[in-house]
């Protein structure tokens, strides 16, 4: 019972295996990725294992304060961050070894040539709650 | 009303209706659904034999239940008759209940779920809540759960170690929520308790009540970990602490030791010291060297680790550190505390920020953190 992070990235992860940009793919190829993306989530809630899944836009600003009475500064986006978030989903399962089989089952996800994606994702635990006997 | 009575009465109607033939998934849906009417009528006319009220209610909604499926006509036909008395259970009714939601089929987070709603007779809605993941997601696994143990033969006794390892999970990884988890694991303890005669069950018992005595005094207002050795004891609940002690002894003396019995017993020692500088760790180290015994866990060791540099100074736990793989979960932290009290601030500095980084709860890793920032303050100084 622990909350993993699967998180997808545009930009920040190694290479992957079959790594075609999504705009050179078939319309096709694009749906079957889309309906495989949609059948892991729909899969995962009724193993009783999805929590949440989110996909982010690309492109977001940056911000910050900028001192009482001021409007917080924002700037970006910046070409040159090297990280960029796509999405994530969350998952409550019962070991780290299940949250891996999980991830490499989503990285398995149709791209190019109906060929898997092999792409890598960042498997993240969650800080917990303390446990109640701690000697 | 006695708010717990309708929940405390569920594994025992819940067995009735098994045994006059309906089948487990059916009768929980129905049992809790005659839990949701007691709580609605109950404070208006509280019935003279609430158990009575409850079978019948729940009996009454498995009969419609199974009516609306047109597909089981024929099964309907059947259990529409006045139903029979089943056979005289070999085994307590409610124990045979925690027995199946604990059925080593089952995942542990499915145990936990089944155990809760099915012994615990919590809502979906509140074991969803309890452990922070959508109703639905809870919903798909206790159906799910119940779908995996539908074949098992309820008559059978199981082994009550797996029990206890579900009601440990409820107790120590207890979340937030509305339901306190760590009372209901209690609570599901102390009724297992009263239906089977067996000192690891006590041995839990008395585990968990020692521990829960102790939680106000565990974080600080702003929600901070206190350690064991900071905390104010005047905040340890005596009454609590006195019926865990009674019911460990009772278990020892029974002279079938077990791993929660162990636990229990050093438990109690931490809450029988009036300061923490009077804690009887020779004792305590006593009872680790028991539970290397009995479990052979590398996190028996490491807690090991901490009471022998407590019983003979810090040189001696980092001995006894240095025997233990530094992959462990906490080992750098407890070289961070011993090396402090031996005196090398820079390395224990040094050690409690990696300990930060490695932390697995948060408020682990801000109490670390802290801990790195009150000796490089000092180092600075």
């Amino acid at each position: 019972m622990a909350k993993y992070l699967l998180l997808k990235h545009y930009r920040g992860a190694p290479a992957a295996v079959n790594d075609v940009p999504m705009d050179r793919w078939t319309p096709e190829e694009i749906s079957a990725h889309v309906q495989y993306m949609q059948d892991f989530a729909d899969r995962l809630e009724k193993s009783g294992e999805f929590v949440d899944g989110q996909a982010l836009a690309p492109e977001g600003s940056w911000v910050r304060y900028d001192g009482e009475g001021r409007p917080p500064v924002t700037d970006g986006p910046f070409a040159e961050t090297k990280d960029l978030i796509a999405g994530w989903m969350i998952i409550d399962v019962d070991s780290h070894d299940r949250a891996v089989a999980l991830a490499g089952e989503l990285s398995a996800a149709p791209g190019a040539g109906g060929k898997p994606i092999h792409e890598w994702l960042e498997v993240r635990p969650f800080l917990t709650a303390p446990p109640t006997v701690t000697e | 009303m006695d708010e717990l009575l309708p929940r405390s009465l569920t594994p025992s109607v819940l067995a009735v209706l098994v045994r006059r033939g309906a089948d487990f998934a059916a009768a929980e849906d129905a049992v809790q659904d005659a839990l949701v009417e007691a709580v609605r009528v109950w404070p208006q006319e509280a019935p003279r034999d609430p158990k009575g009220w409850l079978v019948t209610v729940a009996w009454r909604r498995f009969l419609d239940a199974t009516r609306a499926d047109a597909s089981r006509r024929r099964r309907e036909d059947r259990l529409d008759e006045e139903p029979a008395p089943g056979p005289a259970p070999a085994v307590d009714d409610t124990l045979q209940l925690y027995f199946l939601c604990a059925h080593p089929s089952l995942t542990p987070s499915s145990a936990v779920a089944l155990t809760l709603r099915a012994v615990g007779g919590l809502t979906t809605r509140q074991i969803a809540r309890a452990y922070l993941v959508p109703e639905a997601t809870m919903a798909q696994r206790i159906s799910r759960a119940k779908r995996t143990v539908s074949g098992v033969r309820f008559d059978r006794a199981g082994d009550v170690s797996t029990v206890l390892r579900v009601l440990y999970l409820v107790f120590n990884e207890g979340y937030s929520g509305d339901v306190d988890l760590a009372a209901e694991a209690i609570r599901l303890t102390r009724q297992l308790a009263a239906a089977i005669d067996h000192p690891e069950v006590a041995g839990l018992l008395a585990l968990m009540l020692l521990h829960h005595a102790r939680r106000v005094s565990r974080t600080a207002p702003d929600g901070s970990l206190v350690p064991l050795a900071e905390q104010d004891r005047g905040l340890w609940d005596t009454g609590m602490i006195a019926e865990g002690v009674a019911i460990l002894q009772a278990a020892l003396a029974r002279d079938r030791l077990g791993e929660f019995q162990a636990q229990a017993a050093v438990a109690a020692l931490h809450a029988d010291a009036p300061t923490a500088g009077e804690t009887d760790w020779v004792q305590i180290v006593e009872w680790y060297d028991e539970l290397v015994g009995l479990t052979d866990s590398p996190v028996v060791r490491l807690n090991r680790a901490v009471a022998v540099g407590e019983a003979d100074g810090p040189r001696a736990g980092l001995a006894e550190l240095a025997e233990l793989s530094d992959a462990l979960p906490r080992h750098t932290a407890v070289a961070a505390y011993l090396h402090e009290r031996d005196g090398d601030l820079p390395t224990a500095a040094r050690l409690y920020a990696e300990a930060a980084h490695k932390a697995p709860t948060l408020a682990e890793r801000d109490h670390l953190t802290r801990q790195a920032a009150r000796l490089n303050a000092g180092l600075r100084r």
